[in-house]
């Protein structure tokens, strides 16, 4: 914490120094890259920074955009079977807000959809294959699942703001959280109005022992699946004499 | 303590796969079955995702059929020629388990064949052993209670080509049929993630008349090449092999099995029978009630790849 506040106020010190149109906001992360190690569990990253006078601040994580699917089933011949689907071009794998104000109060929904805030708010097209449900279902569930496996937050997460020119809030990043170049958007709003904006990315990344196995497993697969068969073969043959005699 | 896998992307506690793998061995020293028909459901249902669990089972069964093999062979029940055409028809097969596995994904429909494919196997197998194994019980305790069956039935199978003499299974059959057998449990191995040592077995004791005491040795020894197959076509393929889960599992599943040996070795087979067919079939109707009853929530994550 002493740390973060000596980087804040030594930003404050140098802003006015350098020119009159000073930045109306900075912002940083404590850290920039979110290993995910063997031992990984989920992780909280802070992002601080400071205002040149009142507002309100809001932050989106977003996760690198990604192609899916959604399919829906239906009960045919008494059981549950996918009869559509829908594509999605591109979705954040990860998208969490924070902000010092609930949104609504924030700035009228035109403004919240322009900048994508909010999870109403995000520009997911569904291009469906079904005729028994509707895009709005179809986002629906989508906001559901993902909802469910932590990756996406209803909820609007606290922008603690400290005498109304520095600000901090925790960003949490679950055990399952996928892998990429993260943005973290960094809104100063005032009077219902985006007046400033900066985006700094973070990478979530596999580091060490795993990493290593993941892009053998997907770089050189036949050689991965070999070893495998030579690591199962070989362990199998030692369990068989290890008991042999006890 | 997490233990983060890096193919399944899932962060497990260590303990619970070595607890899962120790339970799952135990079964299968104790009924001297694979259990992968266990195994994948457990994985499928901890959160792992259906592709890698099939995969990383086809792994960890390559381990425990080698294991359990070198006991057979030792005593010399692997019919090995017997097992080497078996295992031709299962290259066939599993590859074309491995590639139907990559269509059905892509339509969206591998959850469901998975799950199908154990109600109707589990189902039919259990039904049947149970059936066999009540009788069994319930007439006298002869030592050897099932009437003996004749050493040579002649059927319809005795007319098909490519005649061969097996000298350890005592048969002179048709190379055809052993190799449509390998072929069909290849399939099932691959898309199921089971050895598929309880479909192979009453296959070769009923359709190909082989003698009870080589059928598991000569069934493991095919299981080993048809699992490695189906590993390393999921690897490269679907990049969809764990090892990091899979040597877990393994490591619980070694010290599993010798436990259930132990154990089994108290009880009768009748009631060895008796108890595995219920087991079987509790799997079964528990993967039938998640296809029939309306589920918690219709949609899925079709997981679509970049």
């Amino acid at each position: 914490m002493i740390r973060v506040v000596l980087v804040v106020a030594s930003l404050l010190a140098r802003a006015p120094a350098q020119a009159q149109e000073a930045q109306p906001l900075v912002a940083d992360l404590s850290k920039h890259l979110v290993a995910i190690t063997t031992g990984f569990v989920g992780t909280e990253v802070l992002l601080f920074g400071a205002v040149d006078g009142p507002g309100d601040v809001v932050v989106v994580v977003r996760g690198p955009p990604r192609p899916e699917v959604v399919r829906r089933k239906e009960r045919v011949g008494g059981v549950w079977v996918n009869t559509g689907r829908a594509d999605l071009a591109a979705v954040p794998a990860y998208y969490r807000v924070a902000a010092t104000r609930p949104l609504p109060e924030l700035a009228p929904p035109a403004v919240l959809e322009r900048h994508r805030i909010g999870l109403e708010h995000l520009d997911l097209d569904p291009v469906l294959a079904d005729t028994g449900a509707g895009a709005a279902e179809y986002r629906q569930a989508l906001i559901r699942l993902k909802r469910d496996r932590g990756l996406w937050a209803a909820e609007t997460r606290e922008v603690a703001s400290l005498g109304n020119r520095l600000f901090r809030t925790d960003l949490h990043f679950p055990a399952n959280v996928p892998t990429g170049t993260y943005s973290v958007e960094v809104y100063l709003l005032r009077g219902g109005e985006v007046v400033s904006a900066q985006t700094t990315p973070l990478i979530v990344s596999k580091i060490g022992l795993g990493a290593e196995l993941y892009h053998f497993a997907h770089e050189h697969g036949a050689a991965y699946g070999i070893m495998a068969i030579a690591l199962a073969g070989a362990a199998g043959w030692l369990a068989a004499t290890a008991f042999r005699k006890g | 303590m997490q233990i983060y896998l890096p193919i399944a992307e899932l962060s497990v506690n260590v303990f619970l796969i070595l607890g899962l793998g120790a339970g799952v061995g135990f079964m299968s020293g104790l009924f001297g079955v694979g259990g992968g028909f266990l195994m994948t459901p457990l994985l499928i249902f901890l959160g792992v995702p259906p592709a890698v669990a099939v995969g990383t089972e086809a792994n960890q069964i390559v381990a425990s059929s080698v294991s359990g093999v070198l006991a057979h062979w030792r005593r010399g029940n692997v019919d090995v020629r017997m097992g080497l055409i078996l295992t031709a028809g299962g290259f066939v097969g599993s590859s074309f388990g491995v590639w139907l596995f990559r269509l059905l994904r892509g339509l969206g429909q591998i959850d469901l064949t998975i799950k199908l494919s154990y109600v109707v196997f589990l189902g039919v197998i259990g039904g049947l052993m149970l059936v066999e194994g009540v009788e069994t019980l319930r007439r006298d305790r002869r030592p050897s209670g099932a009437p003996r069956r004749k050493l040579h039935q002649h059927r319809w199978v005795h007319g098909l080509p490519l005649k061969m003499r097996f000298r350890r299974s005592k048969l002179y059959i048709s190379a055809v049929l052993p190799a449509a057998v390998g072929l069909v449990v290849g399939v099932l191995a691959a898309i199921m993630g089971v050895g598929g040592g309880f479909v192979m077995v009453p296959a070769m004791i009923y359709l190909l008349g082989m003698p009870t005491q080589v059928v598991v040795g000569t069934s493991l020894f095919q299981i080993i090449f048809v699992t490695a197959n189906a590993t390393f076509l999921q690897a490269t393929l679907n990049q969809t092999v764990d090892v990091v889960l899979a040597l877990l599992l393994l490591l619980g599943g070694v010290i599993g099995a010798q436990f259930g040996a132990r154990a089994g070795a108290r009880l009768k087979g009748e009631q060895l029978r008796v108890l595995l067919a219920a087991m079987v079939l509790a799997v079964a109707f528990g993967l039938l009630l998640d296809l029939v009853l309306t589920p918690e929530n219709p949609y899925t994550l079709g997981g679509a790849r970049p």
